[in-house]
């Protein structure tokens, strides 16, 4: 196991990592996930969101197995090579309200990074648009980075603080399995959706053994969709590019060998086509995930080591992918939601201020 | 002899540490340059940024959950 791990944290984790990922991505399709959405990070927190009752959009409610996975696996992971250091302090605020811009533009193009790719990788070439429109949104954050941006300093947190996070996780898997119903005349929540993408899922025990493989690879890897590119241009280091690089090409081939690759702009499954806010939510998305330090996978698998700060970001996605539907922010097939627009707008405004004024505080 | 540089990147999420080590790095053009970072993930990006810059990154001495990393040229 050390030595597997050695591997992990080589040159070889993120690939293995990205590799692993794009394969049982496409199978996670084939078992049953919604099209391209062998992962979502986003579109998963957002339907857990609808299962809780948070939103009461019904065609995408479901607790997902796949999130609850990762971040045991990530916990388990750090917990075996004592890498389990509950820290916080850094901006919760701020890093919460990221949460929630990050989730606005990742529903307005209907993915976040790791779809974005697999999406690529399925032939959506509406991908291509958002992916750029990623980019973009990294290099503006990538210019704060330069010109001294900071969340400040994190510092060591009570250990319990940590357990926060895993102990929700295994919360969700307990409401998901056993369904109660709190609502009034035994109703939801908890929500499934009857018809739509929340319908639409792997078994509950494959997704939830996926992600735990996956979460605890990422974790030893610190596998990173947003550091790929960030890292590429702002250090001239491809060490986790070359994982996302590893995502795309197995995903493709996998999808290839399962019949699941249809190329074209069209009628590609949860996506839509309208270029200009595919392109603009995932600006708001690149940055977000930029300013608070990384992809909403990583951020998922860092709140498994017990970082506050990831944990308090990922329930600004919650909140953030809640309000995308109750506001008509998030996208749909169908196009884009009534104010998709000018949560972009004013997101990245926001996101801008947030670049200029947060600094090292300085004691 | 020009002196060892010192910088704490402590407590920095990503891509903090790597970042402040390489500005560390182009800014000293060669010598000593001395890390401390917090966690294993970050003494792994430093390590690597400065090996890609064509620095030897020497481990120090541990001490609690910090490490010294000294990198030389």
């Amino acid at each position: 196991m050390q030595a597997f791990s050695k591997l992990l944290t080589s040159r070889w984790g993120p690939i293995i990592t990205g590799a692993v990922i794009g394969v049982f991505a496409s199978l996670l399709v084939l078992w049953g996930n919604p099209g391209n959405m062998g992962f979502c990070m986003v579109c998963f927190t957002r339907d857990i969101a609808g299962a809780l009752g948070m939103h009461n959009a019904g065609v995408v409610q479901y607790i997902r197995p796949e999130i609850i996975g990762g971040l045991l696996g990530a916990f388990i992971a750090a917990i075996m090579f004592k890498e389990f250091k509950p820290r916080g302090g850094s901006a919760p605020m701020v890093r919460f309200l990221l949460g929630v811009l990050a989730a606005f533009g990742a529903l307005i193009f209907l993915g976040c990074p790791w779809r974005a790719y697999l999406r690529l990788a399925g032939g959506d070439w509406n991908a291509i648009v958002g992916i750029f429109g990623l980019v973009v949104g990294v290099v503006i954050g990538i210019y704060f980075l330069r010109e001294g941006f900071s969340l400040g300093r994190s510092h060591p947190a009570p250990k319990a603080s940590g357990f926060i996070m895993p102990i929700f996780m295994v919360v969700l898997l307990v409401l998901l399995v056993f369904a109660p119903q709190f609502g009034k005349d035994a109703t939801g929540p908890i929500f499934f959706s009857e018809s739509g993408p929340g319908n639409m899922y792997a078994p509950v025990l494959i997704s939830l053994c996926v992600g735990l493989l996956v979460g605890f690879l990422a974790q030893r890897s610190r596998f990173c969709t947003i550091g790929a590119i960030r890292d590429k241009i702002l250090l001239k280091d491809s060490h986790l590019l070359n994982g996302v690089l590893a995502l795309v090409f197995f995903a493709f081939i996998t999808n290839l060998i399962l019949g699941q690759f249809n190329a074209g702009f069209e009628s590609q499954p949860v996506a839509h086509s309208d270029g200009l806010w595919n392109f603009g939510g995932m600006v708001l998305a690149g940055l977000a995930f930029t300013l608070v330090g990384g992809c909403p996978g990583r951020q998922l698998f860092l709140a498994g080591e017990g970082d506050n700060g990831a944990g308090i970001f990922f329930m600004g996605m919650l909140a953030g992918t809640a309000f995308a539907h109750i506001f008509s922010i998030a996208s749909s097939s169908s196009g884009v939601g009534a104010f998709g627009p000018e949560a972009v707008i004013i997101g990245l405004v926001i996101c801008i201020a947030i670049g200029f004024t947060m600094r090292e505080a300085k004691a | 002899m020009s002196e060892t540089i010192k910088i704490d990147t402590s407590g920095f999420s990503c891509p903090q540490p790597a970042l402040m080590a390489r500005q560390a790095l182009q800014k000293a053009g060669k010598g000593v340059v001395e890390v401390k970072v917090d966690s294993n993930t970050a003494c792994e990006n430093v390590s690597r940024i400065a090996n890609n810059m064509g620095w030897k990154v020497t481990f120090g001495q541990p001490s609690g959950d910090t490490y010294l990393l000294r990198i030389e040229k």
